[in-house]
């Protein structure tokens, strides 16, 4: 079968790959590219490991194929970090503990940036909302949520 | 019909380790040439952060920084054995048995060190900074990495020990069928309030507070999230998963993530977590397991409160909707 040529931006780098028709976004992402900071949990759109950003909209990679991302500019978590200094979210992760296995953290650091760029103050049931979409095993959300809300007045308090 | 508040209590002991024919687990410690020390494991880190308590307890015993120790616990093949991370073993099998590898590889350490030294070995202590000194003469000194280089390069020694901890298997006695099935228990009380809706028997679990005796809690951050998250994992054992909700029969059993019911972000209790530490005889720096109690005094506790709501008794899990549902209409039929 012909192949089809992709081009889109991943963490501000321009990228190229020809991939099979119908291969997933998750499967470019980390098969051909190489970044595997999505993860593959249910490939079915239920778990929200697979949480890529899309043109600054929060997308499941599983359920997304890669030929129809041309031109767009995608950004997973592996590109959050700059110059080796933690983005506040992951920041904030880590200070509250909010990772354990953490399979399902890059998903849940996606939809919290989304949410984050479109609320920088969120109240703690605007963020259960945003991570409504994604599975955790271990934590118990609580610390999760508590994160999210720590990155926000981080995030804030540098603002002021 | 109506909603009907209940409130529930549980207490639990829960083991640590098993029985099946031993419960072993064994470790090595070596120190590499500049005197950081490599913990070789064959247990597994879930997640649950069994490397940074094996870093704290070797750093411990031999009297370095945490920072210090370096946690191999990749290959099954290459590593010494361990009988897995389940039975919440891990800290307190895989623990004991760093322990004892570090105190081997400390003595070593010591040895080196004292003919650096010109001093007894049982004259030295170490300062937890990386530094061995003479005891009462704290001027006198060598730092480990020092000792680790003299060790590899000068002496030709290996710092390093072998550790292996077994709880060997306990057989029943004839006549009575009394023995020892497993070692240190840990504890838990849980208090749950439940809204019970009579009409759709759906239960809300509005608080649940929970008080764990778990040992020693070697790193407290570590021990809190671990039972937060428990506590959680169990009022959805208690309410929501199962692959078979007619076991043994497999009809209506979930097939993927779709029909596999947790609890999500917006479904959480007002959770409280207390813990009492009562440190163990036999556990390492007086940990306990804490793994897999945390999960469960709050399924009876979510028991007892629906039947202090409706007054019927679920003894099934998970407690769904119909169960209760099918047990109201045998009661007012009654």
């Amino acid at each position: 079968m012909a192949k089809v040529p992709v081009q889109f931006t991943l963490n501000g780098a321009e990228k190229a790959e020809f991939v099979d028709s119908g291969t997933t976004l998750l499967h470019a992402l980390r098969d051909k590219i190489g970044d595997t900071s999505p993860k593959g949990g249910c490939h079915q759109g239920t778990c929200g490991a697979c949480s890529v950003i899309i043109d600054g909209e929060l997308r499941l990679s599983c359920l997304t194929l890669a030929e129809t991302c041309n031109g767009a500019e995608i950004r997973t978590t592996s590109g959050l970090a700059e110059a080796g200094v933690l983005h506040p979210l992951q920041r904030a992760f880590l200070d509250a503990f909010a990772t354990q296995c953490g399979f399902c953290t890059p998903g849940m650091i996606m939809a919290a940036k989304v949410l984050l760029d479109h609320t920088p103050n969120p109240s703690r049931e605007e963020v259960v909302e945003a991570l409504s979409g994604n599975i955790c095993r271990c934590t118990g959300y609580e610390p999760i949520i508590q994160a999210v809300l720590r990155a926000a007045r981080a995030n804030s308090q540098n603002a002021a | 019909m109506a909603i009907r508040r209940g409130r529930g209590v549980a207490a639990i002991n829960y083991p640590t380790g098993m029985n099946l024919g031993g419960d072993p687990t064994q470790a090595l410690v070596h120190s590499t040439p500049t005197g950081n020390f490599m913990v070789t494991l064959s247990s597994v880190d879930l997640g649950q952060g069994m490397k940074q308590i094996m870093a704290q307890i070797c750093a411990e015993t031999i009297g370095v920084p945490t920072d210090r120790v370096i946690i191999d616990t990749a290959d099954t093949d290459t590593g010494p054995h361990c009988m897995g991370t389940f039975a919440s073993r891990g800290t307190h099998r895989a623990g004991n048995a760093v322990i004892q590898a570090a105190k081997e590889a400390r003595q070593v350490m010591l040895e080196v060190a004292a003919e650096e030294l010109e001093v007894n070995a049982s004259d030295l202590e170490t300062d937890g900074q990386g530094n061995i000194l003479v005891k009462g003469a704290p001027q006198k000194s060598i730092s480990i990495f020092d000792v680790a280089l003299s060790a590899h390069f000068k002496r030709g020694r290996s710092i390093s020990g072998r550790g292996m901890f077994l709880i060997p298997r306990s057989y029943p006695e004839k006549e009575t069928g009394a023995m020892k099935p497993s070692t240190c228990y840990a504890h838990a009380c849980t208090v749950a309030e439940v809204e019970v809706d009579d009409e759709t028997g759906e239960v809300t679990v509005l608080t649940v507070k929970n008080v764990f005796e778990i040992g020693r809690a070697l790193n407290p951050k570590m021990v809190e999230q671990q039972l937060v998250g428990g506590s959680w994992m169990g009022i959805s054992h208690a309410l929501y998963e199962t692959t078979e909700p007619y076991y043994p029969n497999r009809d209506h059993g979930g097939t993927d993530f779709n029909q596999y019911l947790m609890p999500g972000p917006g479904d959480l209790a007002e959770t409280e977590i207390i813990v009492l530490e009562r440190p163990s005889a036999d556990g390492p720096f007086g940990a306990k397991g804490p793994g897999e109690m945390c999960a469960n005094p709050q399924i009876p506790a979510v028991a007892n409160a629906v039947f202090d709501a409706v007054g019927v008794r679920i003894d099934t899990l998970p407690i769904t909707p119909e169960r209760i549902l099918r047990a109201l209409k045998v009661q007012a039929a009654s």
